[in-house]
């Protein structure tokens, strides 16, 4: 069974002139378990916004989302939280990591709205990422790249099926960049979570066996709209 | 619960200087409710009869309130004399239990000097069971002896001690060029009783007829005792007679007798009833008070609204990232109001602390001016009320800038779009 489905995936945004904006028309793409998949596009693509998408953070215009068997699409706001809790890690470019909490404490709220608080497996989790000295320490304490680690490890707390990394390198040079990317597809193999990873960089892509594009997944109207 | 607990102990130490000045500003409100309706109401019990003792007091012709203030709670003056032969009538009544005379005209360094006989200690009880008792190495007064037994607090202000010798100055308030030459022993110093009674340096009510200058006029004409010579009772007169009756309606009979139908006395009775009738005419100031009270509870709860509400777009990227986290907007939203209502809970924690500081500050006035001890133990539903109140109003405060977090936009505030 597939971690993610879609079918004819589509969202559009306002623009401040009125106009309807396609951004996403993908009419399929499957994610099996275990799988990792890069998604190729470039700067102002979608990528993010397909993310947001898969994760129920945006709500689509048509088409079906289904996560780990569950349909995203088409369900109130609080049911896509559920799922996303309950199924999906987030890995920001940014890292995102909340600044008045400690590594251990981030680390924590991965899965605080899911399965429920496990501070012995949020060690563990640290630990796997080289930070088991670093667990009190705040994020602006720790360095770029071991930053990146608390973010990997916050995404993988949930124990989710399906991870969604956004240009998880794109803060890093190159040295931290394959750290974090070899990092990334370590651990969510060991944890037996797919992940859907976009990037431009093509060193990054290079990593993987399956690399999709999301201009070609798109319909020939999204892709008009965004040029 | 856990989650929740994280979110708000975190986001009170990020802010930790404007959750300080909102707690106490918080622990400000709480405190001072807590200390208004406390005063208030001890203030209440202590004056309208709970612990007084007596039941009625029998004055001169005047105001029942004056009387009460006078005699009871020693305050205010006299609103004039009445003939011994009215003590000795009432005190032979039968319907009487306890009839304590009182004649008041001097003082020690402002605390007045009162004549009285020695009832006052071996027979009163100024609470159930309850007696004015010497400390330790006193005793009671002589009738027959210039000696003196002195409230606590006066010996606690003046350093009056057993043995010690003092001059009464003539009239009620203090003044230097106004003493007399008689010297009192002072023979006992009573335990504290917690009632205005501790403000009291008592005499025996001879001493009162003696002092020099001291003109009698019972029997309508002026006499000057003499030394060695009997005071004949015509013309003893006293400033009023404290009352005990062994029944109810001895008081209504007594009161039909000498306020209705006489004319030359008052009975204050119940006095109760009369004291009650002075905080009737001073309500407004207890409800000023208590206005004042409310309308910091609304600027400590406008406070809490505005320091969180400040907040709030330094906040939108961490309510995003919890969203994004699989938080929901309910969560995000009882986040908040769990953060004003914990803000609120500590101010009213601290509110105990300013509670305290109001009821000393304000026992120890109360007390140096009336006698009367506030009890800062003392329970009081309010001690519930207020605190339980504030966190309630806080939560309340906490709505607005929990609406606004939980319209927070996810995707908008999470990153940029690629």
């Amino acid at each position: 069974m597939p971690v993610l489905e879609i079918l004819d995936l589509q969202k559009s945004f306002r623009s401040p002139d009125g106009e309807q904006i396609p951004v996403i028309h993908v009419a399929s793409f499957k994610l099996n378990e275990k799988e990792q998949v890069a998604m190729e596009g470039s700067s102002g693509s979608g990528k993010t916004t397909f993310l947001n998408l898969i994760a129920g953070i945006l709500q689509a215009d048509s088409g079906q989302i289904s996560v780990a068997g569950k349909r995203m699409t088409g369900q109130p706001e609080a049911v896509r939280d559920s799922i996303r809790a309950a199924h999906i890690g987030y890995v920001f470019q940014t890292f995102n990591l909340l600044q008045g909490y400690t590594a251990l404490e981030n680390v924590a709220l991965g899965m605080m709205f899911g399965r429920g608080v496990d501070y012995d497996y949020a060690r563990e989790l640290l630990q796997r990422v080289g930070l088991k000295d670093r667990m009190d320490y705040l994020p602006r304490q720790l360095s770029v790249g071991q930053q990146q680690r608390v973010a990997v490890a916050r995404a993988l707390a949930g124990k989710p099926t399906l991870v969604l990394a956004d240009e998880p390198t794109g803060n890093l040079d190159f040295r931290n960049a394959k750290e974090a990317l070899d990092l990334i597809r370590g651990v969510c193999k060991e944890s037996n979570a797919a992940l859907l990873l976009v990037s431009h960089d093509r060193e990054v892509l290079a990593q993987f066996e399956k690399v999709e594009n999301l201009s070609t997944l798109n319909s020939a109207a999204a892709q008009e709209a965004r040029r | 619960m856990r989650g929740l607990f994280l979110i708000v102990s975190r986001s009170l130490k990020q802010h930790a200087l404007s959750t300080f000045v909102t707690v106490l500003s918080v622990a400000l409100a709480s405190g001072l409710v807590m200390a208004v309706f406390a005063v208030k109401t001890q203030t209440h019990d202590a004056f309208t009869g709970s612990s007084v003792g007596f039941d009625a007091v029998l004055g001169a012709r005047g105001s029942q309130l004056q009387l009460v203030l006078n005699t009871i709670f020693h305050l205010e003056t006299s609103p004039g004399n009445i003939p011994w032969s009215m003590y000795q009538a009432v005190k032979a009544d039968p319907r009487v239990e306890l009839a304590v005379p009182y004649a008041v005209g001097d003082n020690y360094h402002g605390f007045r000097i009162v004549g009285t006989t020695d009832e006052l200690f071996t027979k009163f009880e100024y609470q159930t069971g309850k007696k004015f008792q010497p400390r330790t190495g006193g005793r009671l007064f002589k009738t027959e002896l210039r000696e003196a037994v002195i409230g606590s607090f006066v010996a606690q202000k003046t350093g009056l001690q057993e043995g010690d010798i003092f001059n009464p100055y003539h009239g009620l308030n203090f003044d230097e060029k106004m003493k007399h030459a008689e010297e009192y022993v002072v023979a006992g110093v009573l335990e504290p009783t917690n009632s205005p009674s501790d403000r009291v340096i008592w005499i025996p009510i001879e001493g009162i007829f003696r002092m020099g200058g001291h003109v009698l006029r019972g029997s309508g004409k002026e006499y000057t005792a003499q030394a060695g010579i009997e005071i004949p009772d015509d013309f003893k007169e006293v400033s009023a007679v404290m009352l005990k009756f062994k029944s109810q309606t001895a008081g209504m009979q007594l009161n039909q007798d000498i306020n209705k139908q006489g004319t030359v006395a008052t009975l204050a009775w119940p006095i109760e009833m009369t004291m009650l009738s002075l905080f009737d005419k001073i309500g407004w100031v207890e409800q000023i008070l208590a206005l004042v009270a409310y309308l910091v509870v609304l600027v400590s709860a406008g406070s809490i609204l505005a320091s969180i509400y400040n907040t709030m777009n330094e906040r939108r990227r961490e309510f995003a990232i919890l969203r994004a986290l699989g938080a929901r907007r309910t969560t995000v939203f009882s986040a908040i109001v769990a953060e004003a209502a914990a803000i609120a809970m500590l101010g009213s924690i601290g509110g105990f602390v300013v509670y305290a500081i109001v009821m000393g500050t304000a026992g120890a006035v109360i007390r140096a001016q009336t006698g009367v001890v506030l009890e800062l133990m003392q329970f009081h539903p309010v001690l519930i009320a207020a605190p339980l109140g504030m966190i309630a109003v806080g939560a309340l405060a906490g709505i607005v800038p929990a609406l606004k977090a939980y319209s927070t936009d996810v995707a908008t505030n999470l990153a940029p779009a690629s």
